[in-house]
């Protein structure tokens, strides 16, 4: 039989503001355990929530760069359920009003684009954070739990995707395509290793051409794209096995050991339906004017997907337009402040995603600001196009410019390395070095005509790279084809 | 009519453990609530918009900056077990 897998995703994304979602605790990754707590996020009896504002135009900033449509008003439920890292015995979320809802992401896999629809992004509060020790630290095994509160309250936001996903591969690609809208908004560290962005997978199978949806299993505990990806298409295998082997699949919620690469079965007390949602009564109704979205709206940056749109629509071929539109902002700017400057967006893209980009890495200096402005970045492709500095001499020149030097043209003067372009002065070198390498000439009678490289690689030595290959390589064949 | 209720579910879910009698009684009283409630229902609301509480507040928000966190020393004193400043507690996927 021909199976379908059917996936849908759910991304918690931890906000990145001062304080915490409903408190004054601070938002603050590695400190020290239960020291950022107090009666609202520790749930003591009368304590009081405050929703932070920063958080709630994050989440309609995250809505909005996802394409869905801000509620007009929202409201805060009470999801109620047992477990030690939640000291309330509720968590403050969201139920049948999110902030946003109808939204969708346009992913790329093997070339082709597909756009997945998501169904709603809500506001919500994090849990603390238990640690399982005991015989081998494993959740299974575990002799005990270790809670830190410092988590408890964070602000978080829930994007939840339709079952609109149908390989491993797609759900790797919405996984990563989301976290870089989010890394862009600037709302989160989007740090999959601290867990401040974390991927559930819904998967289920069907036969293909059927309509209706299988049994769906929740997979957890995936911290990168790559178990992610593994861990959908095990899932998708197993699934299939046991319906091949004449079993059904159980709904249930599976761990994803990453070490043995299988998921696990993970008993869990209540269903959806215990949960007992009702609106929290300490917490006001939120009310998203059009004034208010719009504001939001205003401060949204370019979005990654729609700078690759950019780069191609500039004339970049796409994998050239990939490579320069994920490269930090820095760079990017640098680039296009270039092509402002009247630099070829092809040539600027190059050299800052290459040599720019490798100087800056050598000096680590990759996030931090690049001496090199537009202009210089031009300057310098003029003078390779002009023919004043040969491209290899050119990697020089913006050595010295990156070393605070001068401009282009000043460096290529005072490091000597503008282009010999006296025919006389080539014709010597030239000379020189033939005469220098009977052996290399010898070959090349003998029909070895590769050895020319060699020989222009002499000629570029012995002038210090000032001279043009492409005219050395010329002058050489018809000295040794004419003698 | 009081409503018919699983009573000994919704113990659970409390994780209340009560004896036969005591369930029998709740779930006599809850019953009556929610019989109440049921009439409260049959009320014209379609014109009111659902709230959890009567006043007509919206849009009630704190800036986003920090205020100082207890110490750590004093709420861990109150709990009875803790270890390198966590709290600590029984598993957490015991069998029931």
């Amino acid at each position: 039989m021909n199976w379908e897998p059917v996936i849908g995703i759910e991304v918690h994304v931890e906000l990145m503001t001062e304080s915490k979602m409903f408190c004054g605790c601070a938002v603050e990754f590695g400190a020290e355990p239960n020291t950022n707590i107090c009666p609202t996020c520790l749930g003591l009896p009368g304590a009081l929530p405050v929703p932070n504002r920063k958080a709630i135009e994050s989440i309609m900033a995250i809505g909005l760069a996802l394409n869905c449509e801000v509620m007009p008003r929202s409201v805060f439920h009470r999801k109620n359920y047992f477990y030690a890292d939640l000291p309330k015995n509720y968590q403050i979320s969201q139920f049948d009003v999110p902030v946003c809802v109808n939204g969708y992401l346009d992913i790329e896999v093997d070339g082709d684009t597909r756009r997945v629809s998501l169904e709603r992004a809500h506001m919500e509060e994090d849990t603390g954070k238990s640690t399982h020790i005991g015989e081998g630290g494993r959740i299974h095994s575990a002799t005990s739990t270790l809670l830190d509160f410092n988590r408890s309250g964070v602000p978080l936001v829930e994007i939840v995707s339709r079952p609109d996903i149908y390989s491993a591969a797609e759900a790797r690609a919405y996984a990563s395509g989301l976290r870089a809208v989010v890394a862009e908004l600037g709302v989160s560290d989007a740090r999959l290793e601290e867990g401040s962005i974390r991927f559930d997978a819904n998967i289920s199978i069907r036969p293909r051409g059927d309509e209706t949806l299988g049994t769906k299993v929740e997979i957890k505990n995936m911290n990168s794209f790559r178990s992610l990806e593994r861990a959908v298409d095990y899932e998708i295998q197993r699934q299939i096995e046991v319906v091949e082997s004449g079993g059904e699949v159980v709904m249930e919620t599976r761990h994803w050991d990453e070490e043995s690469g299988v998921t696990r079965s993970m008993r869990t007390k209540e269903g959806s339906s215990d949960y007992r949602y009702f609106m929290d009564p300490d917490l006001a109704p939120m009310a998203m004017s059009p004034q208010w979205i719009d504001e939001v709206r205003a401060t949204l940056p370019e979005l990654p997907g729609d700078r690759l749109q950019r780069y191609i629509e500039g004339g970049l071929e796409p994998a050239l337009a990939g490579v320069l539109s994920g490269s930090n902002k820095e760079m990017r700017d640098l680039h296009d402040s270039a092509v402002a400057e009247g630099a070829d967006t092809r040539e600027a893209a190059n050299w800052v995603t290459g040599e720019v980009t490798s100087w800056a890495r050598r000096h680590g200096s990759e996030d931090s600001e690049i001496p090199l402005t537009g202009a210089d970045l031009a300057g310098l492709l003029r003078l390779i196009g002009e023919g004043t500095v040969s491209s290899s001499a050119a990697k020089e020149v913006l050595d010295g410019v990156l070393g605070g030097e001068g401009s282009p043209a000043e460096v290529a003067r005072s490091r000597d390395l503008i282009q010999i372009t006296d025919t006389s002065v080539l014709e010597s070198a030239v000379d020189d070095v033939l005469a220098h390498n009977p052996k290399a000439v010898a070959d090349y009678s003998s029909g070895e005509h590769k050895i020319v490289g060699f020989l222009v690689g002499q000629v570029m030595a012995a002038t210090q790279g000032k001279a043009d290959p492409r005219a050395v390589n010329e002058l050489i064949r018809s000295r040794l084809d004419g003698s | 009519m009081p409503v018919d209720i699983d009573i000994a579910h919704v113990a659970h879910l409390a994780r209340l453990d009560l004896s036969a009698d005591e369930l029998e009684g709740y779930k006599n009283q809850l019953g009556l609530i929610l019989e109440h409630a049921a009439r409260v229902q049959t009320l014209e609301s379609d014109a009111t918009m659902e709230n959890a509480h009567p006043l007509a507040l919206e849009n009630r928000y704190r800036e986003d900056v920090r205020r100082d966190s207890l110490d750590r020393d004093e709420v861990l004193a109150q709990a009875p077990e803790t270890r390198d400043g966590y709290f600590v507690v029984p598993p957490a996927l015991e069998s029931e």
